[in-house]
């Protein structure tokens, strides 16, 4: 191509062709003459197609020396003409020298070549005289083999006679000694009787007209029936393992015993056999006890994995066997096996329940799980035969699993009191003095971080039921009830709504009647704890559970944490109002026991404040230490900075003169009465025994309330002389100075004392109150 | 119930002590005993005329001192017992004596044309009941449906059962009991049971509530605890046997079989404070008034341990309706 290049573009200068030639083929100088050579020998058609005849082109196939020639002259000016030729001249020079070379270097094999030729001439015409001696022989060969045949073909056809007849003997041989076979294996090797009568059976039959025949088929079948007969009492009376049984009623099948009676004692002997399994088990189980457990049974011998492998292997894997065999045998008309297994299955899972019922204690709950997981897979493959027996194996699981729950509940439930008897010894104990007992808060902390950790723990192993890798888990049950009806309802929401009735059962219950009240410190740690149930416990444990067991959407109906927090939160309200009454009621029965008990007419001019009014300010105090370590302060409402001086001056000075005044006239004591009882109508209404708040403040509240109300009953029951009235005045004020600083609202305090004061008035002969300043004097005092 | 307005009346002074004229059968009337240091005490007797809706009353003075218990003869209109403080300088004692009120006043409804204060009339005394062995008295008892010849009265920690005689004029101690105990035990109320031929009484002492039979003078029960702070009154059911209403300090009513008595048959807990009171509806034995020093008055329907638990009553509707009265005591 490089060649057409420097053809056409002849102009550009001839000097170049060569060079560009050489340039585009690139390789060693010797080669270059190469390129030109092939291309005259053999162009590519491709390059011909497309380059169109060009007579000019000196390398081209259709060089026209005259056109070129032609062309040259007309075109070319001298030099350039002069320049052309030397140059041709040196390229033809250059192609001479290539083609001798070429030359030389194939002379050689040129030569070979012909020599080989040469001889493979003479090879072959030596070659073509042997073949035909070859096929001479061939020809003399098969006519002499042809012959042979020929001559043995008679022999061969009687000898092949000989061997049917000889086959035939042998058969009839074998027929003759069938019955003398069958004697001697029928005692030891049935089996192998069989297989012979059954080979020799059909044909016998067949030739059964001929009288030696027919002697030797009655022969055998008399061995047979003998046979059959010896089978059957085998059957009927040895004990078989499963497989000889099986072997045995297909030796009998074999023998064409009736089917349907062989089902039946191959049913009744199988049934014998797993009856004996079963009572192996039903042996470990304590008897029956109709009488009632009156005595606790001994611990089962074998823990409930060992009980359950032992069943599923031998109980379970037997009738598997069994129920196959039976189908093989006796084809897929299960209508007799299937009650024949369930009965059977129904007794096994009955004595399952028993055993299970034998495990009282909470023992190890992964143990009972992979007992009862073993139990569930052996079942499987028995269920494929006895689908009845799914639902009653689930249910059994089912029971199992609820029964274990159930004594989580009781186990938790058991727990907390021992934690509630563990607290209350605390609370009880004798402390040395000087040194303080574990404090309210702690033992708090105490008894619900152990009530929580145990309901975690429990929780916990309860999950075995459901982990993944136990095969029931994956029932409907497990997955859905279970885990709402059982763990949810059954044992979280249970034990929550027990604890919150137990609790509430201190407050409701034998405080009157029987049994020992519990104590007070105890009421209000109950109190505390039910709040914080309802704070945050509650929620905390439902959300747990509901990770650890995901109830389904569809699944039925649970109750709700906000339920839940209101019955804790109810109990512990009744708990706190409990607390305040019964610490209202004993501060209450002190005063009323001091006023019923001191004679108020004859007492003479007070110089102290009764003891049992300091008793009283000293016995509050604690209760409001003890609440304080509980409960949140609470609020109260503003006070004046010189509150109890400010309230008690009112009722002394300015209120008191109006109604001690000796200005008592006969129309007067309605006066005075209305006053006061209007002036109650507009003061705000005081419920005494009305629940409280779960703050300090208001529990304090209530136990003054309760006191001083009794107070104030107790004063109007009595008849005082002047200086009972100053006496109650002097204690009244005492009072007032102490107690108003625990009380939510210190008018409530005021009201009740001013109530005392009146009623103290009303109720005495003659009524002269003291000198504010001295009863001042006399409080300071103490 | 109608919507009549409500009749309202007014005490001078303030008075504990209240009953029904137990012998009258068709007038509806009650007596009160006031209390007061100072002044003369008063017996009202009050008749309600539920037809036209108002109130008669007319006055007895009571000279001798408050009244902390009245109770009326079962079979003679005239006659009442009280029980009343002597107060001296340096000591009060409660006495009981019997009484005969005016012949006038016995079957009531003559309203003295004049002003009260002006023509009040005293009370003729028939007999004191001598107690100056046995203590102050709690209450007076007569016995139900007798011919109000026998009374027990209950003083310190003694029963006492009397005989009048001579026409009430003399009261003749037959018998007597005494709650022995530690402590200082005190009665603070009994009922003379209507059953078993009034052979028994109940009583109350702090937290206890006793029975008595008072042919031999011997406890036939007791209910220990029957309350969990004092017990404040009792009554029996008039129409069905054994059965006991108690209440008390913890602001609780009780209802009792005396048969077995280690709980009660039926707890309220209506009152926010201590009842003072309670009383059986003499014919409907389902109604329970009791009062409160939560000022309350409670009218409670307890049909379920009434004598007709399933309910011949016509009015069938919840018959418990709060009365916020005011009782100044």
């Amino acid at each position: 191509m490089a060649a057409v290049t420097a053809g056409s573009g002849a102009g550009s200068g001839p000097a170049g062709s060569p060079e560009a030639t050489g340039g585009s083929t690139g390789s060693g100088g010797w080669r270059r003459p190469h390129g030109p050579l092939q291309r005259y020998y053999g162009p590519s058609t491709a390059e011909a197609a497309e380059a169109a005849p060009d007579p000019t082109d000196i390398n081209g196939p259709h060089f026209d020396p005259e056109v070129f020639m032609t062309k040259v002259r007309n075109e070319c000016p001298l030099g350039q003409l002069l320049a052309r030729e030397a140059a041709l001249g040196r390229e033809i020079r250059a192609l001479d020298s290539d083609m001798q070379t070429l030359l030389y270097e194939n002379y050689n094999k040129f030569i070979s070549a012909t020599d080989t030729i040469r001889k493979m001439k003479v090879d072959f015409r030596h070659m073509e005289a042997e073949m035909d001696d070859l096929a001479a022989n061939m020809a003399a060969i098969s006519a002499s083999s042809a012959r042979v045949s020929a001559a043995l073909q008679d022999r061969h056809r009687r000898g092949a006679q000989l061997a049917g007849v000889q086959a035939l003997l042998r058969k009839l041989q074998a027929l003759v000694e069938v019955p003398g076979r069958l004697r001697c294996w029928a005692g030891t090797e049935p089996a192998r009787a069989l297989r012979c009568h059954a080979r020799a059976r059909a044909v016998l039959r067949h030739y059964r007209h001929l009288p030696s025949f027919r002697a030797i088929e009655d022969e055998s079948h008399a061995i047979m029936a003998d046979l059959a007969r010896r089978l059957r009492t085998r059957l009927r009376e040895e004990k078989l393992d499963p497989k000889e049984l099986t072997e045995c009623v297909e030796m009998l099948l074999q023998l064409e015993e009736p089917a349907e009676e062989l089902s039946e004692e191959f049913l009744s002997q199988a049934g014998a056999r797993l009856e004996a399994e079963l009572a192996a088990l039903e042996a470990e189980l304590p008897a029956a006890d109709p009488s009632g457990a009156a005595t606790t049974p001994p611990p089962p011998a074998s823990d409930i994995l060992d009980f359950v492998d032992r069943g599923s292997s031998a109980f379970v894997g037997t009738l598997c066997q069994l129920a196959g065999s039976y189908r093989a045998l006796f084809g897929e008309d299960t209508g007799r096996l299937e009650p024949f297994a369930a009965a059977l299955a129904t007794r096994y899972f009955e004595l399952l329940e028993r055993r299970l019922a034998l495990e009282r204690g909470l023992g190890d709950t992964s143990l009972l799980v992979r007992a009862l997981d073993r139990f569930h897979r052996r079942l499987r493959t028995l269920l494929e035969l006895l689908p009845a027996g799914a639902n009653a194996a689930a249910a059994l699981v089912a029971r199992a699993a609820r029964e274990r729950v159930d004594r989580y509940l009781r186990a938790l439930q058991t727990f907390f009191l021992g934690c509630l008897g563990d607290v209350r010894q605390a609370l009880a104990a004798p402390r040395p003095p000087g040194k303080e007992g574990p404090g309210l808060p702690d033992l708090l902390a105490t008894l619900a971080a152990s009530v929580l950790g145990q309901l975690k723990a429990v929780l916990a192993y309860v999950q075995l039921f459901t982990a993944r890798d136990v095969a029931f888990a994956s029932l409907p049950y497990f997955k859905g009830e279970f885990c709402v009806t059982a763990v949810r309802e059954g044992l979280v929401v249970a034990f929550v709504r027990w604890l919150c009735r137990t609790a509430r059962g201190f407050a409701d219950g034998p405080a009157e009647r029987g049994a020992p009240a519990a104590p007070p410190a105890l009421l209000l740690l109950l109190a505390r704890l039910c709040l914080d149930y309802e704070n945050s416990t509650i929620s905390y444990i439902l959300t747990l559970t509901d990770e650890q067991f995901p109830p389904l959407d569809s699944g039925p109906a649970v109750t709700p944490g906000p339920a839940l927090c209101a019955e804790a939160r109810a109990a512990a309200q009744r708990l706190l109002d409990h607390y305040v009454q019964v610490q209202g009621a004993a501060v209450a029965q002190m005063l009323r026991k001091s006023v019923e008990t001191r004679d108020w007419l004859g007492t003479v001019e007070p110089r102290n404040v009764r003891a049992v009014m300091k008793r009283v300010v000293e016995d509050i105090t604690a209760i409001d230490v003890q609440v304080g370590q509980l409960f949140e302060e609470g609020v109260r409402r503003a006070q004046s900075s010189d509150s109890s001086r400010r309230a008690f001056s009112v009722y002394s000075s300015s209120r008191a003169p109006g109604r001690y005044a000796p200005s008592y006239t006969p129309s007067a004591p309605m006066d005075t009465h209305l006053l006061s009882n209007i002036q109650k109508l507009f003061s705000e209404r005081i419920d005494i025994f009305s629940p409280v708040e779960f703050n300090k403040v208001s529990v304090l509240t209530g136990i003054i309330k309760i006191s001083l109300k009794t107070l104030l009953e107790c004063v109007r029951l009595r008849t005082l002389g002047r200086f009972g009235l100053q006496q109650v005045q002097v204690d009244g004020h005492y009072l007032q100075l102490y107690l108003w600083r625990f009380a939510s609202d210190e008018r409530v305090v005021q009201g009740l004392l001013d109530e005392v004061a009146a009623s103290a008035a009303h109720r005495c002969l003659d009524p002269v109150p003291m000198e504010h300043s001295v009863v001042e004097l006399i409080c300071e005092r103490g | 119930m109608e919507d009549d307005a409500p009749v309202i009346y007014g005490l001078e002074f303030q008075a504990r002590a209240l009953t029904p004229q137990t012998a009258e059968t068709d007038a509806i009337r009650f007596l009160v005993g006031t209390q007061s240091l100072r002044y003369d005490n008063q017996i009202h007797i009050i008749d309600f005329d539920d037809e036209n809706n108002i109130i008669n009353k007319n006055v007895l003075l009571h000279q001798v001192g408050e009244i902390w218990h009245i109770s009326t003869s079962p079979a003679d209109k005239g006659v009442l017992a009280t029980c009343y403080n002597k107060t001296s300088d340096t000591k009060v004692m409660t006495c009981a004596a019997v009484w005969r009120m005016p012949k006038e006043l016995e079957s009531g409804s003559h309203e003295s044309p004049d002003d009260s204060s002006s023509n009040t009339q005293t009370l003729e005394l028939l007999c004191h009941l001598d107690n100056t062995a046995h203590g102050n008295m709690a209450c007076v008892m007569w016995e139900p449906m007798g011919d109000g010849k026998k009374i027990i009265s209950l003083a310190d920690n003694n029963i006492l059962l009397w005989d009048l005689e001579e026409s009430s004029a003399k009261a003749v101690l037959s018998s007597s009991a005494a709650l022995e105990g530690k402590g200082q035990l005190k009665f603070t109320s009994g009922r003379w049971s209507p059953h078993h031929n009034c052979t028994q009484i109940a009583t109350a002492n702090d937290t206890t509530v006793r029975g008595w039979d008072i042919r031999s003078m011997r406890q036939i029960y007791c209910i220990e605890n029957a309350h969990g702070q004092l017990v404040r009154d009792l009554d029996f059911n008039p129409n069905k046997q054994y059965y006991l209403a108690s209440c008390g300090d913890d602001c609780k009513v009780k209802f009792w079989d005396t048969r077995n008595v280690t709980e009660p048959v039926k707890t309220l807990e209506e009152h926010s404070h201590w009842v003072w009171n309670v009383r059986y509806n003499h014919s409907h034995d389902q109604l329970i008034l009791t009062g409160s020093s939560d000022s309350r008055v409670i009218l409670s329907n307890m049909v379920s341990i009434s004598s007709e638990p399933f309910g011949h009553m016509v009015d069938d509707d919840e018959l418990s309706d709060q009365e916020d009265q005011h009782q100044e005591e």
